[in-house]
């Protein structure tokens, strides 16, 4: 397999852009892309997106998004792999120039949340859930998270332990251009906010924006930001069947393939973003990655090692809940934040002399998760 | 939930029949054509209606379709086989819910007014009298 390197990134700010259509916000990503890479002559494209099937009525997003991108003829393939559809994309990205089939390709990630009611984002996101028997008992996403919250409540932290992952993400938000949140909000703001799905309260579940991020690969010339570690697993959809409730095994195994691929441990990582879209799997995330033990994450979060001068900085632009969680684009968004940290681009968000970080991007209650590793080389 | 769909679910849902897969036990609600030993022999297997409440939420946003019974608690419930069963817990107020909480099934429906004009049936559960 040839090396991959990460050639340009694009990124827009989440927020609701009522004047632009799906198609306008996966151009503009990709076109910031292209020019930070400085080319033009793209081979193939992946286009990862969750909902538009339910939100636009739009399918066969791979020959409409490149159709809009003014280069019709190129391959395009679409990924679909709820809230992780960015990261598999990447996966699949990282492979098309690996392999040496392609050798220059765009992965757009897109979601347009904001041209329908919540209710209907609701449904669309439950449909990560099976549907005949989960999502049949009316569950949503947050109420999956709920139930895994409330077990981890009894187990291991107090509520306001947990609700601290929310609290540092905005915190890391502030001053950042992309950031649909870019201010503090109190511990107590959060846990004074309504129920979203008892015990978790509606501030600390990411909310609804608009987004796009992009991200140029080419095989590797032995300078820049290297892909080290690429990797997705699964595990069962309904959390009825998991023996244990409490331990997210597909983060786990593909954090341990990515690290396998890179040759690094997890002390290894210099930051690391997760799938904060709630708190609770914002601190699942972090233990899957082995970064803290087990049952410790509520732990890691209240202490300053999490922030950018800290052991491991964690959601240094905000994460899903500051940053804002755009679902299809969410993991590309991440990915291109990991990439102007190790570029040494990230401003006022930098950390230090970082050379490893990572991305770890979950959809369904960690039923799918992708787990990308990249590196600085020079 | 479409016609097809909601009729070819009619006895796992109105009567709690799952699969007992034949090499190894494993059971499973819904049933499924592979196991996770890789046996694809099963037999009939019926959920024991009663269990006790393992973790649980409240639903106050809730998808389409299940806006009349918002708010409601959804469980997660362990039968006294040892299945683990997702379900809407009935028959209570949300702030009566608690762990280890003995619940039974009950046939109840479940949502109506669909595409296809279903009105859909299927398992709850709600607190047993002792």
């Amino acid at each position: 397999m040839r090396k991959v390197k990460v050639a340009g990134v694009g990124l827009i700010p989440v927020k609701e852009y009522w004047e632009k259509s799906i198609q306008d916000l996966f151009v503009d990503a990709s076109l910031i892309a292209m020019k930070d890479a400085g080319i033009e002559d793209i081979e193939k494209i992946y286009v990862s997106n969750m909902c538009s099937a339910q939100i636009q009525e739009q399918l066969n997003l791979a020959a409409v998004m490149t159709d809009f991108l003014g280069k019709p003829g190129i391959p395009a393939t679409r990924i679909e792999a709820s809230s992780a559809s960015g990261g598999v994309a990447f996966h699949e990205a990282v492979q098309a120039v690996a392999s040496g089939y392609s050798n220059v390709v765009l992965v757009t990630g897109v979601e347009k949340m904001s041209d329908v009611l919540p209710e209907i984002i609701t449904t669309s996101l439950a449909m990560a859930e099976e549907q005949e028997y989960t999502s049949y008992t009316g569950v949503t996403k947050a109420g999956i998270a709920a139930m895994i919250h409330r077990l981890y409540m009894e187990s291991y932290a107090s509520p306001e332990e947990i609700c601290m992952m929310a609290v540092k993400s905005h915190e890391h938000a502030v001053g950042c251009k992309h950031a649909q949140y870019p201010f503090k909000m109190s511990l107590e703001r959060a846990m004074s906010s309504p129920m979203e799905a008892d015990p978790i309260h509606i501030m600390e579940c990411s909310g609804i924006g608009d987004g796009a991020a992009s991200i140029i690969l080419v095989p590797s010339d032995g300078e820049g930001v290297e892909v080290a570690g690429t990797a997705i697993s699964t595990d069962y959809t309904n959390i009825a069947q998991r023996s244990n409730l409490l331990e997210m095994k597909a983060i786990k195994t593909a954090a341990d393939k990515a690290y396998n691929m890179a040759g690094i441990q997890s002390s290894d990582v210099d930051l690391a973003e997760v799938q904060d879209d709630f708190t609770i799997n914002g601190i699942l995330g972090i233990e899957g990655l082995g970064l803290t033990k087990i049952g410790e994450g509520a732990k890691l979060v209240n202490t300053q090692e999490i922030d950018k001068e800290g052991r491991i900085p964690i959601n240094t632009f905000g994460g899903l809940k500051a940053r804002g969680n755009p679902i299809g684009a969410t993991g590309i968004y991440q990915l291109a934040e990991i990439t102007l940290q190790l570029q040494n681009k990230a401003l006022g968000h930098q950390v230090e002399g970082a050379r490893i970080g990572l991305a770890q991007n979950m959809g369904g209650m960690a039923s799918i998760c992708a787990v990308n590793v990249l590196r600085r080389i020079n | 939930m479409s016609v097809p769909r909601s009729w070819r679910n009619q006895i796992p849902r109105y009567r709690l029949l799952g699969e007992m897969c034949k090499s190894c036990g494993a059971i499973y609600f819904p049933s499924r054509p592979i196991c996770k030993c890789g046996s694809t022999e099963f037999e009939p297997y019926k959920l024991v209606e009663k269990g006790t409440v393992v973790t649980w939420t409240v639903i106050t946003n809730p998808p389409l379709g299940y806006e009349k019974y918002t708010p409601y608690v959804v469980a997660l419930v362990e039968l006294e086989d040892g299945v683990k069963i997702l379900t809407q817990i009935v028959d209570i107020q949300v702030d009566e819910i608690s762990k280890g909480m003995k619940v039974e099934a009950v046939f109840r429906k479940v949502k109506e007014d669909g595409i296809d004009g279903i009105i859909q049936y299927g398992y709850k559960f709600r607190p047993v009298i002792d």
